[in-house]
């Protein structure tokens, strides 16, 4: 493992896991059994040729191991960072029973920060076609549509609501375990490429949908950025935040430095985290730099979370206090919080996804001391652009509804990442954007 | 970069800039907001669109924190780093009949554009302005101009009616129908106007401005609980029914940064700023 102390990290912003060495990458890389018939590629949702690029790494060829990821996975250094290896390429490692199974994402990782510090990669774009496309979002189903377009020479203008591009990868993720600078890496990239990223533009505001018509084509991947309420009473006092707000806080704002920087957080003494998936972990080892004590409540057990595996650990490790089988169910306090009411859960028959359904238990509720709560119970796509598409369909979620190539039912209009799927993943969003982006490049060129 | 073109001193501490940003100027309309933020450490903070010019906007503001302390300080030719817009539903405008635009203190900047798209829609506009006295009340010519009516109120009676705009709303509301109301100023100052509508039966809008982030539905910063439903002012308003709105909270909500905004002032005078100290507004 190549993580910092805990006690240590938890006192600033920068990143947990320091990657491999160059020697412990080739001696890991040298695990790999090169399979005939890779486990490993099935998992991954976008088939990177795993064997191959490990190979290279075995045998010092870092930049031929990047160009094999690259032309699978344009944020390399992204994914092999945050993606949920365990259930995905890791998961289906040969190696996973036996011992230990390759660290995939790791290796991934280091090819790609090697590559990013020591032999940038200069991508090319193809001839000018002539047509332009608009991206809609800049997170990862954004940029990579961007890619794959200007690569395929379409004209690019991508608009993004907020002051910076990336999403999630720059609003929600912590720099502890994504570095800001790595994803601005690829965002110059794009930049350079061409693809003109018009920042500070709200599309169905600053731009509207008779404007996006006059494109050939449009790529949506707003997201799943509208955050979800419990709907408990108190959610109104002084101190209680969507995970999306304290983060974005944070993370886009630089609230950890206030007053050097102007946007405000507050840092809670006793903070109590609602959820268990990534977003919830994230949040509470953010509140856990700002200095306070902090309890994540989640209603199922612990191999319930849907977070990543590593960053359970991570959590664990730095001193987050798991509350199990709970749920809360009233936020107290006057003006500002001074605790949460929860209520223990017990575990049911499986619900429709196959996990035992958490029932309250009678009578059994309890206060934990908390100045501060933090919700992170799951957002869905926000409306704002998709109630102004005329005829487009979607689901009861708010998620546009596509088709496998990602095409909606406005002509013209695609959608991809967490808009089309609802929260999900960095590397299903990419897989989507590319895949929409290929079926928009066959569109333009009939 | 979105280049200052123009600065004022409208009132003491009242300011008012336009700023070139061509694509919240294309589609702004009358109760839409944008956000700004100054510099690479700036808050995000908002602010409506009291009139569009061709590529530039204008906004007016009250130089009463950090952010809206050293916008005060730019000058024509500087820049603001970033401009987000048009933010927020545009006011719901219709041919009522007769409308009354309301504006009290600084709130007034919101008022020429509502007041001026309500005339184009064929209504008859009976515009109110109000301030604490006569050299703090602003925009007073250009109302003129856009009204078809024009009533002023002074808390300390150095002009116009001696009160508050809602006295002159109630005495206006005796004497003759009135279709809908727009009502924009200080939360306390909406609470108590929009209650002079409520036994008449008027419609009435209020522009609520809570603690944002973001401004286009994401972080959740802005919610505020109208007719018992949790809405996000900033992309569900600013405007709303004003006889639905829970002003309390929403003035409870105002007040969660206190502290910290006095923190960030004084630390802003302690180090940045360039007017010799005086932290104390
Ligand atoms: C805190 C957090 C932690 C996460 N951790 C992980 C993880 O460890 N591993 C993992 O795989 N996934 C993780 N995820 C999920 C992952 O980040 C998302 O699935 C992914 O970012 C979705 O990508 P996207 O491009 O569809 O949307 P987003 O990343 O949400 O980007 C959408 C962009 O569109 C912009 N936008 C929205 N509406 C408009 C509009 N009308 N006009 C212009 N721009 C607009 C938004 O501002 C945003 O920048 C996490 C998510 C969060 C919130
Ligand atoms: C939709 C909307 C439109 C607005 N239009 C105008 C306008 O035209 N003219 C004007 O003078 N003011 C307007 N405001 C209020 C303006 O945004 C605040 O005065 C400004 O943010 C203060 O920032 P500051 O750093 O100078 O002061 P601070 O010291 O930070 O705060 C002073 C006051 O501003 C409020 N405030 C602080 N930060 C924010 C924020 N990020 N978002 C909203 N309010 C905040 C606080 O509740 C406090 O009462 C509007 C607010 C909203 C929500
Ligand atoms: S993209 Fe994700 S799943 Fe695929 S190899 Fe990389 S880390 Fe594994
Ligand atoms: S399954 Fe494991 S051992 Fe086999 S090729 Fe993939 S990484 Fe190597
Ligand atoms: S300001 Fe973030 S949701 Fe309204």
């Amino acid at each position: 493992m190549s993580d910092r102390p805990a006690d240590e990290r938890v006192r600033d912003f920068r990143e947990v896991d320091t990657g491999l060495t160059p020697d412990e990458a080739m001696e890991e890389a040298g695990r790999c059994l090169q399979c005939k018939k890779p486990g490993c590629v099935r998992g991954c949702p976008v088939g990177i040729d795993i064997p191959a690029f490990i190979s290279e790494i075995a045998a010092g060829s870092f930049d031929r191991a990047a160009a094999i990821i690259r032309k699978d996975n344009i944020l390399p250094a992204v994914c092999g960072r945050v993606c949920p290896q365990e259930v995905q390429c890791e998961g289906e490692c040969i190696l996973k029973g036996k011992e230990i199974p390759i660290n995939i994402g790791g290796l991934e990782r280091f090819a790609a920060d090697w590559e990013r510090i020591h032999a940038p990669a200069l991508p090319e774009t193809g001839k000018p076609t002539g047509k332009k496309v608009a991206v809609v979002g800049s997170g990862p189903a954004g940029l990579t549509a961007a890619f794959e377009l200007k690569k395929r020479g379409h004209d690019v203008t991508m608009y993004e609501s907020l002051h910076k591009a990336g999403g999630v990868l720059m609003y929600g993720i912590p720099s502890f375990r994504l570095p800001k600078e790595v994803v601005q890496a690829e965002i110059d990239q794009l930049r350079s490429m061409g693809v003109k990223i018009k920042l500070n533009h709200l599309a169905g505001n600053s731009v509207t949908v008779d404007e996006l018509k006059k494109f050939d084509a449009v790529f949506i991947g707003t997201g799943a950025g509208l955050p979800f309420f419990m709907g408990i009473p108190g959610e109104q006092l002084a101190g209680v935040y969507s995970a999306n707000e304290f983060l974005t806080r944070v993370n886009l704002m630089r609230a950890d430095r206030f007053p050097e920087t102007d946007t405000p957080v507050k840092r809670g003494s006793r903070v109590v985290v609602i959820g268990g998936g990534n977003v919830a972990m994230d949040a509470a080892r953010v509140a856990r730099r700002l200095g306070a004590r902090v309890s994540l409540v989640y209603r199922r057990r612990e191999e319930d979370f849907p977070a990543r595996k590593a960053e359970v650990a991570h959590a664990k490790e730095e001193g987050i206090e798991f509350v199990l089988c709970a749920n809360p169910v009233r936020i107290l306090g006057e003006q500002c919080v001074t605790g949460v009411e929860c209520i223990r859960m017990q575990m049911c028959d499986p619900d429709q996804s196959g996990r035992p359904e958490p029932v309250p238990v009678e009578e059994s509720t309890f206060l934990i001391d908390a100045d501060m709560c933090i919700e992170a119970i799951g957002q869905g796509p926000n409306p704002l652009l998709i109630r102004k598409l005329p005829g487009v369909e979607y689901g009861r979620k708010g998620n546009i509804i596509v088709a496998d190539d990602g095409r909606s039912s406005l002509p013209g209009f695609y959608a991809g990442g967490d808009v089309a799927t609802g929260a999900a993943t960095v590397i299903l969003a990419m897989g989507s954007a590319k895949n929409a982006a290929h079926a928009i490049d066959r569109f333009l060129r009939d | 970069m979105y280049r200052v073109e123009e600065t004022k001193l409208l009132a003491e501490r009242v300011y008012q800039i336009w700023v070139n940003a061509p694509h919240v100027a294309r589609h702004a309309r009358a109760g839409q907001f944008l956000i700004i933020r100054i510099d690479e450490t700036g808050e995000r903070i908002p602010l409506t669109i009291s009139a569009v010019n061709g590529d530039t906007v204008r906004i007016i503001f009250m130089a009463v924190g950090k952010t809206t302390q050293q916008l005060a300080t730019l000058n024509a030719g500087d820049a603001i780093l970033d401009v987000a817009g048009p933010l927020g539903r545009p006011s719901e405008i219709q041919r009522y009949g007769t409308c009354v635009v309301i504006g009290g203190g600084v709130g007034i900047a919101s008022t020429p554009i509502i007041a001026r798209e309500a005339k184009e829609a064929g209504n008859y506009v009976i515009g109110i302005i109000g301030a604490r006295n006569a050299d703090l009340l602003i925009l007073e010519d250009e109302m003129r101009t856009i009204c078809d009516e024009l009533f002023i109120t002074t808390d300390d009676g150095s002009k116009g009616t001696h009160g508050f705009v809602s006295d002159v709303l109630k005495a206006e509301l005796e004497r003759r129908p009135v279709d809908c109301t727009w009502i924009i100023g200080p939360a306390i100052m909406m609470k108590v106007t929009s209650n002079v509508t409520r036994p008449y039966g008027v419609k009435t809008f209020v522009s609520l401005n809570p603690i944002m982030v973001d401004g286009t539905g994401m972080c959740g910063s802005c919610r505020v609980q109208v007719g018992g439903e949790t809405k996000f002012a900033c992309v569900d308003g600013p405007e709303f029914d004003a006889h639905q709105v829970d002003f309390d909270l929403l003035m409870q909500r105002q007040r969660i940064y206190t502290g910290e905004e006095r923190e960030s002032l004084e630390h802003y005078h302690r180090h940045d700023c360039r007017c010799g100290g005086d932290s104390h507004e």
